[in-house]
């Protein structure tokens, strides 16, 4: 078996008497999808943090390809190669679409200690940006200021957003919450196009798409991951329909 | 090039043309300088604010440390601008990199508190400089020499300094808000999290960014010295900070050449009213409340939405 991309030891972290996170072990092999399930406060939200360096856990290991990046800062882990989304999308409304992401590619590119040139005018950046827009489709919409883009569009700028920091594994945090049905479809074939190219992480609530998208899925409940498996194994799987499906209407 | 880019230009221009159209008397240059001088100050307050982010309520600090930098340096002899400038604005860049790397490690309200409390600090450390005039404060024994020469005592000479200077200070912050290292001010002026989420920790920017302003404050000290020749506490009173703070407000934060207008309109309205009555402030409060409520986008945007 390879190496795997990111690797979760023995997660945990209390707040009071409340384990969010509760012995969680992980591993995300190169080039999958792997989903991360779970019911309302299983956690999955603090777990995300402590991947990507917003919450510090009490204990346990985080190892990102190889190195242990349990201490690192948020931008030192997306330079690192760790890319993400958030659940409420984040973006800079006031730059255009293109903008938001031409400073993404701008972290990746060189130092942005740079005072002369304007930035707007940076070919590769711009290069760079279209190439992320035109991906997730949103080409056409580039001069837009990105806070008037549509719901859908904007989640799928802050995909682009993640891409040009070339990274090496995407962490999506529900990137179809709030989307209408139309919008979701949409984003799902994105993320299926992604994922022939990409390792990615996803935590995600809709049960449907994690079915259509997943190689393997973790099920997080009351801050442990009950089972791991492909999705047959966890539709099969009793604990799971116990914990978790048999309380949804998926 | 758009219309509104040659706004800034024309503002520039009219202030280049004003001595030879009626406004060249020693009185109306005076006054000229005074608001040219201000609106440097306001420019780089305005760097920060809409472009950075950070409200500073302490501005006036770098202002006075680079005002008392000539003081001092005229005390003790030394009254050569090639000398008296670096000196003043290097302290005053220093006096930003110190405080701001504590201040800049808060947000909002905070920020806004400890560059107050650091403002008051400079505040009484020059109220405490006995030897400098204490509270009474300094007259320079007189202006700064040019290499050698009086080139600051011609009015007209100093008018196009501080217009020079003032160009300067505005093409600088709208090159840096436009470089590389300005997209990243102004994203995380609007969403600090998504720099941080491209790889880029706002914090070393930020710093740069706040002693830059301050570099540029320090400037605006060495002339607003030689505009009085005369250097006191009250050049660094909080009220100054809040005064430099309302220029840009009322300018438009979103334009840095709206903190020129602000600064124009704060010191002509100011000189005119405390003509015209004993208490011009009764009026000039209302009149800024009313200015604020108002006028969107400032006199700035005003002028943007007729001409732009």
């Amino acid at each position: 078996m390879a190496e795997p991309l990111l690797r979760l030891e023995d997660l945990r972290k209390h707040y009071g008497g409340l384990d969010v996170t509760d012995g969680v072990s992980l591993d995300v092999m190169p080039g999958e999808i792997h989903a991360v399930i779970g019911p309302n406060g299983a956690g999955k939200t603090t777990l995300i943090h402590e991947i990507t360096g917003i919450v510090a856990p009490d204990s346990g290991r985080i190892l990102f390809a190889g190195q242990d990046i349990t201490r690192l800062s948020l931008p030192r882990r997306v330079r690192a190669g760790l890319a993400r989304s958030f659940q409420i999308t984040s973006i800079v409304a006031g730059f255009s679409a293109r903008e938001n992401v031409a400073l993404a590619a701008q972290a990746r590119s060189g130092s942005s200690f740079r005072f002369l040139r304007p930035a707007s005018g940076e070919a590769v950046l711009n290069d760079t940006a279209m190439a992320a827009l035109d991906l997730v489709g949103l080409a056409d919409r580039a001069a837009v200021p990105a806070g008037t883009l549509s719901h859908g569009e904007k989640r799928a700028l802050e995909i682009a957003i993640a891409l040009a920091t070339r990274p090496r594994l995407l962490l999506l945090d529900e990137p179809l919450a709030g989307a209408g049905p139309e919008e979701t479809e949409r984003l799902i074939a994105l993320l299926k196009r992604l994922g022939a190219d990409y390792t990615i992480l996803l935590v995600e609530h809709d049960m449907q798409a994690v079915f259509a998208l997943a190689d393997r899925i973790s099920v997080l409940v009351y801050g442990r991951v009950i089972a791991t498996g492909t999705v047959p194994e966890i539709r099969g799987n009793a604990e799971v329909r116990a914990a978790y499906l048999g309380e949804d209407d998926a | 090039m758009t219309r509104e880019a040659l706004l800034p230009l024309a503002v520039l221009a009219a202030l280049a043309v004003a001595p030879l159209a009626g406004f060249g008397g020693s009185y109306e240059l005076t006054l000229l300088a005074r608001a040219m001088i201000l609106g440097m100050a306001a420019v780089s307050l305005s760097f920060l604010v809409g472009g950075a982010g950070l409200v500073s309520l302490g501005h006036a600090a770098s202002l006075g440390v680079g005002a008392y930098a000539v003081a001092i340096l005229d005390a003790h002899g030394v009254t050569e601008a090639l000398i008296v400038l670096p000196v003043a604005v290097a302290a005053a860049a220093g006096f930003s990199l110190l405080t701001g790397a504590v201040a800049i490690r808060t947000s909002g309200v905070h920020f806004i508190m400890i560059t107050l409390a650091f403002g008051q600090m400079a505040f009484f450390t020059t109220s405490s400089l006995a030897a400098y005039g204490g509270d009474d404060g300094y007259t320079l024994y007189g202006r700064t020499e040019v290499a050698g020469t009086r080139l600051l005592e011609n009015r007209l000479a100093f008018h196009y300094i501080c217009l020079g200077l003032l160009a300067l200070t505005w093409g600088l912050c709208a090159m840096l808000l436009a470089s590389r290292f300005g997209r990243v001010l102004r994203a995380a002026r609007e969403n600090a999290q998504r720099v941080e989420a491209v790889g880029l920790a706002p914090y070393p920017f930020r710093l740069v960014g706040y002693a830059i302003a301050g570099a540029l404050g320090g400037l605006a000290g060495v002339l607003l010295a030689n505009a009085t020749e005369f250097v006191s506490p009250a050049t660094l009173s909080w009220q100054r900070s809040g005064e430099l703070l309302f220029m840009v407000i009322l300018g438009g934060v979103g334009r840095l050449w709206g903190a020129i207008l602000g600064a124009l309109a704060f010191v002509l309205l100011e000189t005119w009213l405390a003509e015209q009555m004993q208490h011009w402030k009764l009026v000039f409060g209302p009149l800024l409340v009313l200015a604020v409520l108002f006028l969107k986008g400032g006199l700035s945007g005003l002028v943007a939405r007729r001409h732009g």
